[in-house]
């Protein structure tokens, strides 16, 4: 199996750290993972985007024009990465300020309101972890097991205690993502 | 050897140790050869002979390493400072000290210079001024004082064309890393003794890791500025040390 | 903590601990984007607290290169990091090196130009790196990785090189190798040689010049030219020892290829792509990725063209090592070229229809 995944939205909303996260748990479950940024300027406020492969074999290019999953936080996002979803592919979009929702009928398209949801958490840095909820219920390219793994690997001790907090957060965003 | 038929006792000079018997390229009434034999008493009276790595520049000091029997290198222009800052970095128990002229330190080599006095880095820079670029042919340097006739301005340095000559030295000092700044020059027996002084402090300082150090050591070129010996030394005297004002301009040694 | 464990790491940071791994006695570098994580990982992890290694933030490139000229030339093991603009202005001190046959090495993650140009990845600096890039005859030793591994694996392996020939050598990587992710196994430690070792390993280096020999003088200055041909002559019989025995490259699906990209680092890892998506379609393609820039695999690139009907050079340039494949191959089959410029990554897709395009 091989995924094939953008993230992209406003700088700030985790979408690098969420790619970590992500290319961490593929790590746990020893898979073959690359994590590559469009970096630059955009990481101070404009528009960011990652590229995580997850793979079960030998990944080839780290940069990539076509995409399994777009997960798309912003109408930017959204309007460039839309048409780059494979056929049969999925897109998640949250619907916080989305004018123009996704209109492709031969790719899955889910909406998540994480945004909402974060906000009714009262804790918007949760923001990622309900996306990363939603994707893996829709598409389980890590286990939760090695995402959890993969907090308790990365995040410095002192921040352990804030990881159920966080693993409640990918739980709602497994319940809170619809099929559009 | 000469000195064979001289007995021990009535010995009142010899050639340092250090100074190996090839013949020197440099002009006849040159400072640098003055300059190179008290870096070679200096080394040998503090018995870093086999602890001492020199660095020589791009200008007439380059050929430095063929005079004084200690390992070096020849660094590319202006860059002496930062191949000095490697080496002692990596062999803080060596005794490292650039050689260089004010075409080398106070033009194209200035931000190395001062970098490396900033930071502290326990290094000597002897730095051999004569106003001007003897290697090349007499042209003006950073350093060449106004009016004075070179072959890039040989109605002399003006303000409007060329600015002002840059005083390295004077900036040296407030520089936090520098521990020891000093102007000397070596046209007489009374200013070779305090340079070979001035040299010995540095080195000690460095060794003794309190940080950068600069000994300047004004100079003539009688070659380039077309003078005999004896004129370039009256008129480095009537001119130069009036610019560049001798003494030791910072000695922080005994803090 | 076990020495094979698996991290995740960019390839800029797997230099930085690479480094520290190699015995690396001193790094000395400049900020520049993108591959300033090399410096801020290695002041992370303070190595002068324990290898010794000394880290020293630089007051500009030309003071790196120059830094690690002293440091070479007194024999230590030391290295630099820059991306393209800086590179260019170290060139000065690498043919200074070359010419006094100082070992260091530079790692270049490149960035586009020319000048200032942008800080998205790049291979415009391909003939800079493998042509000399500064005044004068000589070569350095480019390796080229294509992953986060072989950043990890180049660092000792390009500082050994260096040793080896007493000669420069490069890292020549990209903003996609250096910002990416990967899993990576670090190298095992290796202890930091001592100073006798290094007195004993390195007789012509400047540590101090003690009785039992002559006095070491580091230079590439030669005025007789004469003399100076003599030691030309001798760099170049270097150079061509290097040749003879330091060639690296690797192939993929080219036994039964009747077409072959021939790409390195980034766009060699897009080609590999290009590769899978081709043979999709039924195309019959292979990858050539010459790992060793220079010297640049031009026997064994040529032996495996012979039953080819064509190449199609893949590059983050406007064509740079296509002048090579064609020097090695002599108009034996079609050579084309493909590139993106000015920070553009190419895409998979693109690569295949120009492999139509061109080719069939």
């Amino acid at each position: 199996m091989k995924h094939e995944i953008i993230i992209a939205g406003f700088g700030g909303q985790g979408v690098l750290s969420m790619g970590k996260i992500l290319a961490y748990s593929g790590l746990m479950e020893d898979k073959e993972v690359t994590w590559m940024p469009a970096y630059g300027p955009e990481q101070r406020g404009g528009t960011a985007n990652v590229t995580v492969i997850v793979s079960d074999s030998r990944i080839s290019s780290p940069v990539l024009s076509k995409y399994d999953v777009a997960i798309v936080l912003n109408q930017p996002s959204l309007d460039k990465f839309q048409p780059r979803v494979k056929p049969g592919g999925i897109l998640i979009y949250d619907g916080n300020g989305i004018a123009s929702p996704p209109t492709r009928t031969d790719i899955k398209v889910y909406r998540m309101d994480a945004m909402d949801k974060a906000a009714e958490m009262r804790n918007a840095k949760v923001f990622n972890m309900i996306v990363l909820g939603g994707l893996l219920k829709v598409c389980p390219v890590v286990s939760t097991e090695g995402l959890n793994m993969a907090l308790f690997k990365t995040l410095p001790e002192r921040y352990h205690n804030l990881i159920p907090l966080n693993m409640e957060a990918v739980e709602q965003g497994k319940q809170i993502i619809v099929e559009q | 050897m000469t000195t064979d038929i001289i007995k021990p006792e009535n010995l009142v000079y010899a050639k340092p140790a250090l100074l190996n018997d090839t013949t020197m390229h440099y002009c006849p009434g040159c400072s640098h050869g003055v300059v190179h034999k008290l870096i070679a008493e200096v080394i040998a009276d503090m018995g870093m002979e086999e602890k001492t790595v020199g660095v020589s520049p791009v200008g007439c000091a380059v050929f430095a390493y063929r005079y004084i029997d200690i390992d070096w290198q020849e660094a590319p222009h202006g860059r002496a400072p930062a191949l000095a800052v490697g080496i002692k970095r990596l062999w803080p128990n060596r005794l490292v000290f650039t050689y260089q002229g004010d075409g080398d330190l106070a033009c194209i080599g200035t931000a190395e210079t001062l970098h490396a006095l900033n930071r502290g880095d326990n290094i000597t820079i002897i730095y051999v001024n004569n106003a001007i670029y003897g290697m090349t042919g007499g042209q003006m340097s950073a350093t060449t004082l106004l009016e004075q006739p070179t072959a890039t301005c040989p109605t002399g340095r003006t303000p409007e064309l060329h600015g002002y000559p840059i005083d390295i030295t004077n900036l040296a000092v407030q520089l936090e890393g520098t521990c020891f700044v000093s102007r000397q020059s070596v046209e007489t027996v009374a200013a070779i003794n305090k340079a070979k002084r001035a040299i010995r402090k540095a080195f000690e300082a460095s060794m003794e890791g309190k940080g950068s150090s600069l000994v300047e050591i004004v100079s003539t070129c009688s070659s380039g500025w077309k003078m005999s010996p004896v004129a370039a030394n009256k008129w480095m005297q009537e001119n130069m040390f009036d610019h560049y004002k001798k003494g030791d301009l910072k000695d922080r040694t005994k803090e | 903590m076990a020495e094979r464990e698996v991290r995740l790491m960019k390839g800029n940071e797997a230099i930085a601990h690479a480094a520290v791994r190699a015995g690396i006695d001193g790094y000395f570098g400049y900020p520049i984007t993108p591959q300033s994580e090399v410096i801020e990982t290695l002041a992370q992890l303070r190595p002068w607290e324990t290898t010794g290694m000394v880290v020293l933030q630089a007051e500009s490139e030309v003071a790196s290169i120059n830094m690690l000229y002293g440091g070479g030339g007194s024999g230590k093991r030391v290295m630099t990091s820059s991306s393209s603009p800086g590179v260019a202005l170290m060139q000065e001190g690498i043919s200074y090196m070359a010419g006094a046959e100082i070992p260091g090495l530079i790692v270049n993650v490149q960035r586009g130009g020319p000048g200032l140009g942008t800080i998205q990845p790049s291979q415009g600096d391909y003939f800079q790196s493998t042509r000399g890039g500064g005044n004068g005859d000589y070569n350095v030793i480019v390796l080229a990785p294509n992953s986060v591994q072989e950043m990890a694996d180049f660092v000792d392996l390009g500082m050994n090189l260096a040793f080896k020939y007493r000669n420069p050598a490069m890292i020549l990587s990209d903003g996609v190798i250096g910002q990416m992710m990967e899993k990576v196994v670090l190298p095992p430690m290796k202890p930091r040689r001592t100073e006798e070792e290094i007195i004993k390993e390195c007789p012509w280096a400047s540590t101090g010049h003690t009785k039992n020999r002559e006095p070491n003088v580091i230079t590439s200055l030669e005025l007789r030219p004469e003399l100076m041909e003599v030691k030309n002559k001798a760099l170049q019989a270097k150079y061509e020892e290097i040749r003879n025995n330091e060639v690296r490259f690797e192939t993929l699906h080219t036994d039964d290829a009747e077409y072959m990209f021939v790409a390195f680092g980034s766009a060699a890892r897009v080609a590999e792509k290009a590769v899978e998506l081709a043979r999709e379609e039924g195309l019959r393609v292979g990858l050539f990725r010459p790992i060793t820039l220079w010297p640049f695999p031009e026997k064994q690139l040529a032996s495996l063209s012979k039953d080819k009907k064509g190449l199609l050079v893949v590059e983050m340039n406007a064509g740079q090592m296509v002048q090579d494949v064609r020097l090695a191959v002599d108009g034996s089959l079609p050579v084309a070229h493909f590139g993106r410029q000015g920070g553009i990554v190419p895409e998979p897709e693109e690569i295949v229809k120009a492999l139509k395009e061109k080719l069939q």
